[in-house]
């Protein structure tokens, strides 16, 4: 019995290995297990080696796995690009069609299962999928019944005859690898999980629930990798609240468009990655200076330009504290796990209304597209709040404008929207008075900036850093932001395992930076390791700059495309010590 | 009910005198009034050059915005709030040039607001450059040897991105610029208004005596019918788009928000944010 284990499949690109990977996972989400999921993919739509690693435990985690324990290949690309993860007691299943051949320098075990050959004697090819489910079953001494209901909802509106055909692949790859097994209780068992029924779900789809639990009902967005899936679930959601979702004809216009819906005073948003970001910097200037709110996405991907477009990074966290041109006052938030994108997406609305001012909320692509089981998202604990947003005004005499920009204590102003009686103001991108109309003149330069930037300065904000620091003084500080905090926890537990003192601290709000509560924990530290995928150790640079102590801190980045793997963390801090 | 007073300001505009734009601001207040708008029912969006600061000298919302975008910030207020009159506005180099790729999308996607442009056919504001809208051969501080690009034709375009309602006007002609922003403003859809403004300081070409001997007025061409789209691009093409009055108007298309499926009926803007609970739950068990 084993608690954990990780499976493997891939082939080439549209032949159906996301489909595999989706109903092998959604099933076993189903009976209790603990999923997540990664994708390997390219920036093409057929062909190309793409693979889906998933990870099953009776335990939440929230990193990819070191290792592998069986690798499902439709093609030998895909059994000579991923057998070196797999260890000593690995299984390969493989095709038969494209005569498999087990590279010579692994002790992995190899079955070649007739996949395509099988689905094709049950009516059609395309069943290979759920050969290959059945498949896996049979070294797993998985009960094939377990996926009966997700294959009777994905397919039954195509009749029963479909579902029934697909239930006999699975059975006939069960079938005919259990023979060649030649055991009754299969090669490796997972222990029982609880049985509890779990969320499954991506980052983006937490991020769009969270935009909908906030209320937003209009989102505009250009389509990009990995952000697409925030306005496809919304334009399939918003409808049913009366809402929608405009699919732009550029970066810019999606921007423009949300600001124009905050303004009219709807909690309207946008989502994108690092290119779309760097077109929409102009208008999110705009959102800082006029004062209007603006929830805005950004899940990193690997740049610079195109880049590594559907490759993890984390590089775009200085463009989105300095981006726009000129100073204005923002709020960088990042997310480490699928709940917190909930949770803080619909915060992301709070702030941006509260401050107003433009809030952007950063994932990356392991966090937007990684698939994983989550515990339930508590409804009640999203609030709506909208800061100094007026209902009914007084008359104003002599027909001046609302004071939209008067200068108060802390720096946030009444805000009305269009449509308000006597609530008639300007708002301009240029420097302006209180009731803002255009002004140069230095003094209301000096108060309108000065008003402005004093909205953030005492920023609410829950927990900006997440910290699991048990030791007092410690050895080793291990940071990192979005979607490093799994291979983090892991590592932390191997570290701490060699007698090392280590403590974990997660920053969630990146700008304003958290100085005062991220500061007890670098001091007590020996050594700060800053663990982030990208290639200057950009968070390491904004510590060093905001908390100081630049000698302790150590930069370990990686910036090939690929998540951190705990097991890589663990070996870089040993050498350290 | 508001007269065209109440849509007055106490800004004074920075204009130079003479200028077109001063009339393209009365003929919006007068349509406004005329139309029976108050104040805070109306949202004037804008763009980036002497133009764009016509948001400020209206008596209503305004908002100026950044150089070319007026129309999706307009697009983004008119979705928000169905009930508002949205009017955007700016220049033919704010919507011609860098805002051209909003400018069509804006008449493809329909949606139910009024873009007029004020095109004098050169940029004001940096003082004297090229604009699209400058003819060939023009001479600017960024074209000493004269433009050798082709200039835009703004109504053409229009017509073949699909747009609902295509005007023209001439700002001196203040009771029909009047009477077209009324009816694109009462158009169900995205009326496009092209207003040939007169830049007095830096354009000596495009003039108002210029204006005057070139134009031909639409309601003087004989039969001339403005639901006939190919009479429109005819009629277009013979006068080289030196025609005013309204050029085409189809009174059949529904505009964006009238096709949008589940689009609410009240304005977005008063929406409960608040989801239900039960929503909410069923929205969390598509993920079990």
């Amino acid at each position: 019995m084993v608690k954990q284990l990780s499976w493997k499949v891939g082939g080439q690109q549209g032949e159906g290995i996301e489909s595999t990977g989706e109903i092998f996972s959604i099933a076993l989400n189903r009976l209790g297990y603990y999923l997540y999921g990664y994708r390997h993919f390219s920036s093409r739509i057929k062909g190309g080696h793409t693979n889906n690693k998933i990870r099953v435990s009776t335990t939440q985690t929230r990193s990819v796995s070191d290792d592998l324990d069986i690798l499902v290949a439709f093609d030998q690309e895909t059994i000579d690009v991923n057998y070196k993860e797999l260890h000593e007691k690995g299984i390969i299943i493989a095709d038969s069609k494209f005569d498999p051949k087990k590279p010579e320098d692994t002790n992995a075990l190899m079955f070649s299962v007739p996949f395509t050959q099988l689905a094709t004697d049950l009516g059609t090819s395309l069943m290979k999928n759920m050969v290959a489910v059945g498949a896996t079953c049979a070294v797993l001494n998985l009960d094939i019944q377990v996926f009966e209901e997700v294959v009777q909802e994905i397919f039954g509106r195509k009749g029963q005859a479909v579902v029934d055909k697909n239930m006999e692949a699975i059975k006939a790859g069960y079938d005919f690898t259990k023979e060649q097994l030649n055991t009754d209780t299969g090669l490796m068992e997972l222990d029982q999980a609880d049985g509890k029924k779990r969320m499954f779900m991506i980052g983006n789809d937490a991020i769009a629930l969270g935009a909908l639990a906030a209320g937003s009902r209009f989102m505009a967005a250009y389509p990009i990798t990995p952000a697409s899936e925030i306005m496809e679930y919304l334009i399939k959601k918003l409808p049913e609240l009366g809402g929608t979702v405009i699919q732009t004809e550029d970066e810019i216009a999606a921007a423009t468009m949300a600001i124009g819906a905050n303004y009219a005073g709807v909690r309207a948003f946008t989502a994108s990655a690092g290119p779309g970001l760097s077109l929409k910097m102009e208008s999110i200037g705009l959102s800082g200076m006029t004062e209007t709110p603006l929830v805005v996405i950004d899940t990193q991907r690997g740049g610079p330009s195109t880049g590594l477009p559907t490759k993890q990074e984390q590089s775009d966290l200085m463009a989105m504290i300095y981006g726009t041109h000129g100073e204005i006052p923002k709020i960088v938030m990042a997310p480490s796990t699928v709940q917190e994108a909930f949770y803080d997406t619909a915060e992301a609305f709070n702030l941006a209304e509260e401050y107003q001012c433009p809030v952007i909320l950063l994932s990356d692509l392991q966090l937007s597209l990684g698939k994983q089981t989550v515990e339930p998202l508590e409804f009640d604990k999203v609030e709506i709040r909208r800061g100094k947003l007026q209902s009914d005004l007084p008359e104003i005499e002599n027909k001046e404008y609302f004071k939209r920009y008067e200068l108060t204590n802390d720096g946030i102003s009444p805000r009305v929207i269009p449509g308000m009686k006597h609530g008639i103001h300007h708002v301009t991108g240029v420097e302006h008075d209180e009731s803002g109309k255009p002004s140069e003149s230095a003094a209301n330069r000096n108060s309108q900036m000065d008003k402005r930037f004093r909205k953030i300065e005492n920023i609410k904000f829950d927990m900006p850093v997440y910290k699991n620091a048990p030791h007092e003084e410690a050895d080793l500080l291990l940071v990192g932001f979005n979607s490093t905090r799994g291979a983090i926890e892991e590592a932390m537990e191997r570290i701490e395992a060699d007698g090392i003192k280590v403590n974990h601290a997660h920053i969630r709000l990146i700008h304003p930076f958290p100085t005062d509560d991220l500061l007890p924990l670098v001091q007590s530290a020996k050594k700060v390791v800053v663990v982030e995928n990208n290639a200057t150790g950009q968070l390491a640079n904004i510590i060093k700059m905001n908390v100081g102590f630049a000698n302790k801190i150590v930069k370990y980045n990686k910036y090939d495309g690929n998540p951190f793997l705990p097991h890589e963390i663990h070996t870089k801090c040993k050498e350290l010590f | 009910m508001a007269t065209f007073k109440d849509f007055r300001n106490s800004v004074k505009p920075n204009w130079c005198p003479g200028c077109g734009d001063f009339s393209v601001q009365a003929a919006i207040q007068r349509a406004a009034a005329s139309i029976g708008l108050e104040p805070e029912g109306l949202a004037v969006v804008s763009g980036i050059g002497c133009s764009g600061r016509i948001s400020g000298y209206i008596n209503s919302y305004g908002f100026h915005g950044i150089h070319g975008r007026s129309l999706p910030i307009a697009q983004g207020v008119k979705m928000a709030n169905k009930d508002l009159t949205v009017i955007a506005s700016g220049g033919d180099g704010d919507g011609f040039a860098i805002g051209m790729g909003h400018t069509i999308h804006a008449i493809r996607r329909n949606i139910n607001i009024t873009y007029i442009v004020m095109d004098n056919q050169i940029y004001g504001l940096t003082k004297g450059q090229t604009s699209p809208r400058s003819a060939t051969g023009f001479k600017t501080k960024s074209t000493p040897e004269g433009s050798i690009e082709q200039a835009i034709s703004p109504m053409e375009m229009a017509l073949t991105a699909g747009a609902t309602f295509v005007a023209q006007s001439f700002s001196t002609d203040l009771k029909d610029l009047t009477a077209l922003i009324e009816q694109g403003i009462q158009h169900e859809g995205f009326s496009l208004i092209n207003v040939f403004s007169p830049c007095v300081t830096y354009n000596k070409i495009n003039t108002y005596d210029w204006f005057k001997e070139n134009l031909t007025k639409l309601k003087d061409v004989e039969g001339y019918d403005s639901s006939n789209r190919e009479q429109a691009m005819q009629t277009l093409m013979k006068h080289d788009g030196l025609v005013t009055g309204l050029i085409y108007q189809d009174t059949q298309r529904k505009s964006y928000q009238d096709l949008l499926s589940g689009y609410s009926d009240k304005p977005l803007s008063e929406a409960d944010l608040k989801l239900d609970q039960a929503y909410f739950d069923k929205l969390v068990e598509e993920f079990m």
